[in-house]
């Protein structure tokens, strides 16, 4: 099982994962917490909540959010993949899960997920990750905090420089 | 000059201080050089055929003699005594170690200066009119609309890995010098039918593999709605962009697949979505307007008589007075042009002591202010006419006094096969061929403005597409052979040039470039430049008198 790290009040924590990822949409799906793929869960997600499971949704890359709107207030993961470090749709797709549609629950960064993002990531509204690299929870929180501002405003609330300097 | 506040020190101490520590794990081995390839791809470090290359951000062009300074030290102790100017008003050092590579980002952060984004598939540096704050006929200063820009996108969280690189340029002169519409986005600043200051945006220019002039995308943005649409521009394309090939990756390919008008209708559908929360406060936008110092210009009548005499004295002055100078918005002062192009030599490349003799006439002379140009050439944008015989005595003490700006020997050139692990063939020893063929002056003066520019392989960085005369490097079966383009500009006017016929061997390139020559000339009717005469009469007697040979 890959280490899950998630992001609490301002630094970065091992966590449980209490969720079984099932990737392939033909395997069974075990009992318990699951993430599945969108395909999966508009076939099957409404019998799985209504057995009291929690169920997670992993979209890739190309896949957008807008699709899962409706069903957000019931789904408790969405986890972003990243195919390659670079691919990075996902930082759009995690700002609007934040910023437009309003979502509450876990943003898993999944995939070629490495330290250096760690920001960007946190930034954009993840909270969650499956670091491809071995990182540690003391890396991400060190790689997060190496900048004392930031110059725009993003998903995570901190008030850009432009409103440190008018405050001032 | 835009003067940084504790914040924005803050912020390039904090990234010398990641990039130290990103160093050291590679030098000390725990991460291969593959690992650290997308840290150092963040901080404009490549690795090239002999070196590493380290890309210094110069953002719009702009530096004082402090930072030219700066860059003449780190060229001495890290470097070997010289940089080379980009199109992308870039400076970069070619020869740097690995471990000294932190060290040179401390000593440019000293200077407020930084690498940040010179590489990697995020928003690059921004570039803007030379001549800003000094040409008459800008309707406002681009400068403080680069430096918003530059800060709203510096460690952009949702846009640091675009499907690839992305260029944004701002022109608010009525003329071009900026390339505009070559950029991925280029902003054009206007007034509209009420006086107010809109942007009209071009979406999807770009040199490379397959050349584009941007279309327009929106005709008439507020520019208080400037960021909000920025934001909605990069959001479709970092969703939407291709990623699978790196050739069709850049948004030009987005906007020509989709279509203009339909690119347009989703950004500003999601423009709509976004709405005035993803804008710049007013205050903000005031705020650095006011950080760029003013110039102090003195009350001067337009007509200086120590101007006017050295011209009658000194041949070679007046000779750089006809070509290098441009009009200045105050009378009394002159936008003075300093041409990396003397025969010869390598096109952008300055050595540590011409950037320490640029300083210290700019800060004599200069108004303490120094541009440099996507045409690798430096401008000297607020001088005195009365200062002018004293400035290019200067400049000619250090081998700048160069006066064939704009002529057909200002060429521009990539570093090519000498230095670049992309490149087909050298780029260079073309210019220096070129630019020895058309030696005279006199003669280069009656053939007047000509842009010739050479590009080392199809990723385009010496903008061959839309020169007058474009050459471009191409490997036939291990040798070098040069396609000649005519007919592109990057100016107001921007279109993509025609392939004149089969690629040429590097021996065959000046020859056939003089050829091009003899035929403007005899075609030409008065007025016409190389261009306006090419575009009346077209490829065929261009054509015809360069592969007469082979017929």
């Amino acid at each position: 099982m890959p280490t899950l790290i998630s992001w609490v009040d301002g630094r970065a924590e091992l966590a449980e994962d209490p969720y079984t990822t099932v990737i392939d949409d033909e395997a069974d799906i075990p009992p318990g917490d699951v993430i599945i793929s969108l395909a999966r869960f508009q076939l099957e997600g409404e019998r799985l909540l209504g057995e009291g499971r929690k169920v997670g949704v992993r979209l890739a890359a190309d896949q957008a959010v807008e699709d899962l709107a409706y069903d957000l207030p019931r789904i408790a993961v969405v986890a972003l993949e990243f195919p390659a470090y670079r691919r990075g749709q996902a930082y759009s797709s995690a700002t609007l899960l934040r910023e437009r549609l309003g979502f509450k629950g876990q943003v898993r960064a999944v995939g070629d997920v490495l330290r250096e993002q760690a920001r960007f990531m946190v930034r954009c509204g993840f909270d969650a990750f499956e670091p491809a690299d071995g990182s540690t929870p003391e890396q991400w929180t060190h790689v997060v905090g190496r900048f004392r501002h930031v110059y725009q405003t993003a998903a995570d609330q901190v008030r850009p420089a432009y409103e440190e300097r008018s405050a001032s | 000059m835009y003067q940084y506040d504790a914040i924005d020190a803050e912020m390039l101490a904090d990234r010398v201080a990641e990039f130290r520590e990103q160093a050291a794990r590679r030098l000390a081995g725990d991460i291969t050089e593959d690992q650290f390839k997308p840290i150092r791809l963040m901080n404009g470090l490549y690795l090239q055929l002999h070196a590493y290359m380290l890309r210094i951000a110069i953002p719009y062009g702009s530096l004082n003699p402090t930072q030219m300074r700066k860059l003449a030290e780190i060229g001495r102790v890290y470097d070997k005594g010289y940089g080379h100017l980009t199109t992308r008003t870039n400076l970069q050092f070619h020869w740097i170690k690995l471990r000294d590579a932190a060290d040179i980002l401390e000593h440019l952060a000293s200077v407020d200066m930084h690498a940040i984004q010179t590489s990697g598939n995020c928003i690059r540096n921004v570039t803007a009119d030379p001549y800003a704050g000094a040409t008459a006929d800008e309707l406002d200063d681009p400068r403080v609309w680069s430096e918003a820009i530059r800060q709203w996108s510096t460690f952009h969280p949702e846009f640091s890995f675009l499907p690839r690189k992305f260029k944004i340029a701002v022109n608010a002169s009525l003329a071009d010098r900026v390339a505009t519409r070559t950029h991925d986005i280029g902003l054009y600043l206007r007034r509209d039918e009420n006086g107010a200051l809109a942007f009209e945006v071009y979406v999807g220019g770009g040199l490379g593999r397959t050349p584009y002039i941007g279309p327009l995308i929106k005709r008439r943005l507020p520019v208080a709605r400037l960021f909000s649409y920025l934001q909605a521009v990069l959001r479709v394309y970092n969703r939407h962009g291709k990623r699978d090939n790196p050739n069709k990756a850049r948004i030009k390919i987005l906007v020509a697949t989709l279509g203009a008008e339909e690119f347009a209708r989703q950004v500003e559908d999601e423009w709509e979505k976004i709405g005035p929360a993803g804008d710049l406060p007013d205050t903000e936008l005031a705020r650095i307007r006011g950080a760029f110092t003013p110039v102090a210009f003195a009350s001067l009548p337009p007509r200086s008589e120590a101007f006017e005499a050295a011209k009658a004295r000194d041949p070679s002055f007046a000779r750089f007075a006809r070509n290098n100078l441009r009009p200045h918005k105050r009378p009394g002062y002159s936008i003075v042009e300093v041409a990396l192009k003397t025969i010869g030599e390598t096109p952008g490349d300055i050595t540590s002591e011409q950037m320490e003799a640029v300083a210290d006439i700019a800060e004599t002379w200069g108004a303490n202010d120094i541009r440099v140009t996507h045409e690798q050439n430096l401008v000297l944008p607020h001088v005195k006419l009365d200062d002018l015989p004293a400035v290019h005595k200067a400049l000619a003490k250090a081998g700048l006094a160069s006066a064939n700006s704009n002529l057909i020997s200002d060429i521009i050139a990539c570093p090519g096969l000498d230095y670049c692990a992309l490149a087909n063939a050298r780029a260079i020893n073309i210019a220096q061929d070129i630019a020895q063929t058309f030696a005279d002056p006199d003669r280069a003066e009656r053939i007047g403005e000509l842009k010739i520019k050479i590009s080392g392989c199809i990723n385009a960085c010496g903008h061959h597409h839309v020169a007058h005369v474009g050459i471009l490097g191409v490997d036939k079966k291990g040798e070098e052979f040069y396609q000649l383009t005519l007919g592109g500009s990057a100016a107001e006017d921007a279109e993509v040039g025609k392939i004149l016929g089969p690629a040429l061997p590097g021996p065959k390139v000046a020859p056939a470039i003089d050829q091009l020559v003899e035929v403007y000339l005899r075609e030409r009717n008065d007025g016409e430049r190389f261009l306006d005469t090419y575009r009346r009469v077209g490829l065929a007697p261009f054509k015809e008198a360069v592969y007469a040979d082979a017929h």
